[in-house]
């Protein structure tokens, strides 16, 4: 497998790793950012309204279809609709299947995310004459933020392991190799694509651990700089913070 | 023993009306209200019914004046929260209408509505995820108003509740509770709106720290003169704090609307008496000043003095220890002295701290405390800079008060027998008096 791995031909080649690594990345964001463009919204509301919460009970539901057999499905019953245009045919069930493993774990920590922002906090931000919408977007969505990032991550892990099975239908993608690898006996390819897919995985996972850290407050994350907490004259005769402990 | 006196509410509801009207017109007239100004909020006939039938507020009737702290009090359920957010309509009445000045809040929008309204609430609710100074400037932020003026003004507020600038970069989650509370009211405060509505700021703070917030927020409103209305169920704060105290019956009845001294001294029924407390008469007494005290000269021995000479000045056993201003530190017993020790000096840690001072201009409950307080009996009376000017004993506060009281033609409370009056008396004359 290393050896498989440290073959040059095997990274520059046309259809090989550099090239299926980047068909694979499409394939996931394309499905992270539709589902995130769906299931933010829609959780921000849910969260706000504190209503529609069995939307994501069906959500979850959704995530016990095992994978393959709901992309056959969807591909026998797109197929005949679908004309032409190359490769749409087998990216459309692909793309769908991978938005709707996506969506859960979004829409339900988002929720959670704006339900756990404090009761006082949205009691003070509508006392203060902030409308709806200034309330979710000023005071629950950055409030929500760790949360919501915890959901896209773990979104985007599972999206993009289960990206692999757009070779299933004959697409690119690191999976090409894992589907390829076993069907050849190959299995230092067949490995050393499972291993590309784990990689590829935890290297997006820090790359939003990265944006996490520069979106969030710190003020919500808790990383305050020591500067600021250690011997500081607290000027007032209140109890000093009790984070100087922390 | 009180009775229930349904006509006297009617009475006094239309007493407070005209002490509304004419501070109102006084406050248009002459503008002397601070800059904010302040506007007055009338409920007429509100009421909040729940879906579930409960009556949370009945037919409130209520004027909070211009400038002035009403405070509503009451025990929970009595709808005190509810008529507070009915104000900005964060609960809206099932019937009746609010006015703020001639305005009814029903016609405002509520965003509108709101942005015009400070808000304090118990746990402050700042934002986690705004520093400090952004808190703080929410409301002028959504009123879109210039953002250099706002910053300036929000440093300014800072300063004036009692937060050190650098506190502006820090977030919510820095601060202790009494600290977050203090942004809390600066953030309301940074729109200069003209009313303010507080449910129960300092009730979530230590002892202390309330008491330090509760005088920081009356020098405020001094400097301020704000139309507020404030909830707590604590009647100590509402006779604290409140310029006229409206104390609300379970189920959403104003039982009585009154400045405090008159809640203490005359509470309209047995509901009010028994929510105002048993210890009324005593802390009534914090209404009344004390006026021309007969202060008696205290014999004191300076800090560092020798012992010898203070077990000599001592009178029944105490003598009391100044330092080199004369400026009271404790009381020291002279009657237990080792012989032995009475070459050495007056030092502080053999001083006891038992008693409280009361200054000059003190009420008859702090000078009447001072007294009870005091190991030796004698209650320590200070001028303004806390030097010592004398001491008084209870049997003479005591005397003051049944002399106010029949000054104020009531019969004196006498009953027992007070055989030091008579002597106090005489003393009247002679003993020297605080001017």
């Amino acid at each position: 497998m290393i050896q498989w791995l440290n073959d040059p031909g095997n990274w520059t080649a046309s259809g090989g790793i550099l090239d299926q690594l980047w068909s694979h990345l499409q394939y996931a964001l394309f499905a992270l950012v539709v589902a995130t463009a769906l299931a933010l919204p829609v959780g921000l509301l849910i969260g706000h309204a504190g209503r529609g919460r069995w939307l994501v009970t069906v959500a979850n539901a959704v995530r016990a279809l095992p994978v393959v057999g709901l992309l056959i499905l969807l591909y026998v019953m797109l197929a005949p609709h679908i004309h032409g245009r190359g490769d749409t045919v087998y990216l459309l069930p692909t793309e769908i299947v991978l938005i709707l493993l996506a969506i859960p774990p979004i829409l339900a920590s988002t929720v959670a995310g704006v339900e756990n922002v404090d009761p006082a906090v949205r009691d003070a931000a509508a006392g203060m004459g902030m409308r709806g919408g200034q309330v979710v977007r000023r005071v629950e969505l950055p409030n929500a933020l760790p949360l919501v990032f915890s959901g896209v991550r773990s979104a985007t892990l599972q999206v993009i392991a289960t990206a692999t099975v757009a070779a299933y239908l004959g697409l690119g993608g690191l999976g090409r190799f894992v589907y390829d690898g076993q069907a050849s006996q190959n299995f230092a390819e067949r490995d050393a694509g499972a291993l590309l897919v784990a990689m590829l995985a935890v290297a997006a996972d820090l790359v939003l651990a990265l944006a996490q850290r520069y979106t969030v407050s710190r003020g919500v994350s808790g990383r305050f700089s020591r500067r600021t907490l250690v011997g500081d004259p607290v000027a007032t005769a209140d109890a000093p913070p009790s984070t100087h402990t922390a | 023993m009180r009775f229930t006196r349904p006509a006297y509410i009617h009475q006094r509801a239309a007493r407070a009306d005209e002490v509304a009207d004419s501070s109102m017109v006084s406050a248009r007239v002459s503008g002397r209200k601070g800059k904010g100004g302040g506007l007055v909020i009338r409920f007429e006939s509100v009421s909040k019914k729940y879906p579930d039938g409960t009556l949370a507020v009945d037919r409130l009737e209520l004027v909070a004046p211009s400038g002035e702290i009403t405070v509503l009090v009451g025990p929970s359920g009595c709808g005190k929260t509810t008529s507070l957010r009915m104000i900005n309509r964060m609960i809206e009445p099932t019937s009746g209408r609010i006015w703020l000045d001639d305005r009814d809040t029903a016609t405002v929008p509520t965003h509108e509505l709101r942005r015009g309204i400070g808000y304090v609430i118990q746990h402050a609710g700042l934002f986690p995820h705004r520093t400090v100074l952004d808190n703080i400037t929410t409301v002028p932020e959504l009123l879109g108003r210039d953002k250099k003026e706002t910053r300036r003004r929000a440093l300014e507020l800072m300063e004036r509740v009692g937060l050190p600038a650098h506190f502006a970069k820090r977030y919510p989650a820095q601060l202790s509770g009494g600290q977050q509370q203090r942004v809390g009211v600066a953030r309301a405060l940074a729109a200069d709106p003209p009313v303010m509505l507080m449910d129960e700021p300092f009730s979530a703070v230590d002892p202390v720290v309330r008491a330090q917030l509760q005088n920081e927020f009356l020098r405020l409103q001094g400097e301020l003169g704000k139309t507020i209305v404030f909830v707590t169920h604590d009647i100590d704060e509402a006779i604290k704090l409140g310029d006229r105290v409206a104390v609300l019956q379970v189920g959403g009845h104003l039982a009585q609307l009154a400045p405090p001294a008159e809640l203490l001294s005359d509470p309209s029924d047995a509901f009010v008496a028994g929510f105002v407390g048993r210890d009324r008469g005593y802390r009534a007494l914090g209404f009344a000043e004390a006026g021309r005290l007969p202060v008696r000269k205290e014999h004191a021995v300076r800090l560092g003095g020798g012992l010898g000479e203070a077990r000599d000045a001592a009178e029944d056993g105490w003598v009391l220890v100044t330092d080199a201003e004369d400026r009271p530190q404790g009381w020291l017993r002279t009657d237990r002295l080792p012989e032995a020790a009475l070459p050495g000096p007056v030092t502080a840690q053999e001083l006891n701290l038992g008693g409280t001072l009361a200054p000059e201009t003190a009420t008859l409950r702090e000078a009447l405390d001072s007294a009870l307080s005091s190991p030796s009996g004698r209650g320590v009376i200070v001028d303004g800079a806390g030097r010592l000017l004398g001491t008084v004993t209870a049997s003479e506060v005591l005397t003051r008060i049944e002399q106010q009281r029949v000054a104020d033609g009531r019969p004196p409370a006498r009953d027992a027998g007070l055989d030091a009056e008579t002597d106090v008396g005489r003393d009247d004359g002679e003993g020297g008096e605080v001017v």
